[in-house]
C-alpha cells in the first residue's frame, strides 16, 4: 500500500505508526529472502547445518524481520523521507512464527535544515517476545 | 575464542553495485512489501523521481562482492549472530544509480556473555557513494560471535 502524504505539522509525539504483520513465516520465505539479499548463511536454509549448530531447525535471517519491520516506517513517512533506521536483534523467529510490527513517534525536531521526526519500532512474535527493537529518523514536508 | 583484533581498520576493495529494477522488485517481494514505489514507474516518478530501493536493500551489496569487498576476521558461522544493523541516508538512491561501497572494520571488542563464555563483537562500516561522487548512505553492521552455540 502506498503511504498517505503526511506533513510534519500534523504529526504528534507519541503517535502510533500503522501496524504491519506477517503471519506464519515459512522456510520458503527464508529461501526467497536468501536469494533476494544474498545472505546464504546455511543456518537459515540447511536443516543439516542448522542441527549441527545445535538448533532444532532453520530460523529467519534477522534482516528479513528487519525488512518487514522497516515497512512500519516507510508506511508512515514514505521511503524517500527516511534518513536513518537502526535495529537491534533479540529473539530469533522460527518457521510458523508471526512477525508483528509496531512503532511510535517519540520526538519532533529540526536539524540539517529539515523538519524531522524520530521514533521507535518493535517487532514481536505471536508470544509477545521481542524479535527486534529499533529506531528511525525521517524528514517530513512542513506546511508553508 | 578471541577474534583477531589486528583486523581493526582493515578496508575491503571497493564494490561497484548497480541499483537494478529487478533486484528491487525481488527484494520488496521478499519482505512482502507491495508499496508501488518499488514496482510502478509512473507512481514512483510522481512521488520520488524514480523507483527507489527499500530501506534495508543495501544489504544486497553481497551480490556484488567477489569476496574481497568485506574484510572479515575469521569467525565461526555456527556461533555467529547478527547483533545490530544501521542505515543512514544522506541523498536519495534510485534505480539506475551505480554505487561504490567501501567497507572497513571499525571495531572489534569482547564482552562476557550473559549465558557464560566470551562474546566477540565485530563492527563493520560501509560508505556508499553514487556515480556523481555524492556520499549517499552509510551502513553499520555488528556481528557477534558467541562463546557457545546460540541458544535463545
Amino acid at each position: 500500500m502506498p503511504p498517505t502524504k503526511r506533513y510534519w505539522d500534523d504529526v504528534v509525539e507519541g503517535e502510533a505508526l500503522p501496524e504491519v504483520s506477517v503471519k506464519e513465516l515459512t522456510r520458503t520465505d527464508f529461501v526467497r529472502y536468501a536469494g533476494a539479499s544474498g545472505d546464504f548463511n546455511p543456518i537459515h536454509h540447511d536443516q543439516t547445518f542448522a542441527e549441527a549448530s545445535g538448533n532444532p531447525t532453520v530460523f529467519a535471517m534477522g534482516m528479513l524481520n528487519a525488512g518487514i519491520l522497516s515497512r512500519v516506517v516507510t508506511g508512515f513517512v514514505g521511503r524517500k523521507n527516511v534518513r536513518g533506521y537502526k535495529v537491534r536483534f533479540a529473539t530469533r523467529a522460527w518457521p510458523g512464527d508471526d512477525v508483528i510490527c509496531t512503532g511510535r513517534v517519540t520526538r519532533k525536531f529540526q536539524a540539517a535544515g529539515e523538519h524531522r521526526i524520530e521514533g521507535e519500532v518493535l517487532a514481536v512474535n505471536q508470544k509477545g517476545e521481542t524479535l527486534i527493537s529499533g529506531n528511525f529518523v525521517a524528514a517530513l514536508p512542513a506546511r508553508a | 575464542m578471541a577474534v583477531d583484533r589486528s583486523y581493526i581498520g582493515k578496508t575491503g576493495e571497493p564494490i561497484t553495485m548497480h541499483i537494478e529494477r529487478g533486484k528491487i522488485r525481488e527484494f520488496a517481494r521478499a519482505i512482502k512489501d507491495d508499496d508501488p514505489l518499488y514496482f510502478d514507474d509512473a507512481y514512483a516518478t510522481r512521488e520520488a523521481g524514480a523507483i527507489m530501493p527499500p530501506i534495508t536493500f543495501l544489504q544486497t551489496m553481497t551480490h556484488w562482492d567477489d569476496g574481497r569487498g568485506r574484510p572479515r576476521p575469521p569467525i565461526d558461522l555456527k556461533r555467529a549472530l547478527h547483533g545490530e544493523q544501521e542505515f543512514e541516508f544522506f541523498k536519495p538512491i534510485v534505480v539506475g544509480d551505480v554505487l561504490t561501497a567501501v567497507s572497513r572494520v571499525a571495531d572489534i571488542y569482547e564482552k562476557a556473555g550473559r549465558r557464560g563464555g566470551t562474546m566477540a563483537f565485530v563492527v563493520t562500516e560501509t560508505e556508499f557513494t553514487n556515480q556523481r561522487g555524492e556520499k549517499v548512505a552509510r551502513a553499520r553492521h555488528i556481528t557477534i560471535e558467541t562463546g557457545q552455540v546460540v541458544k535463545d
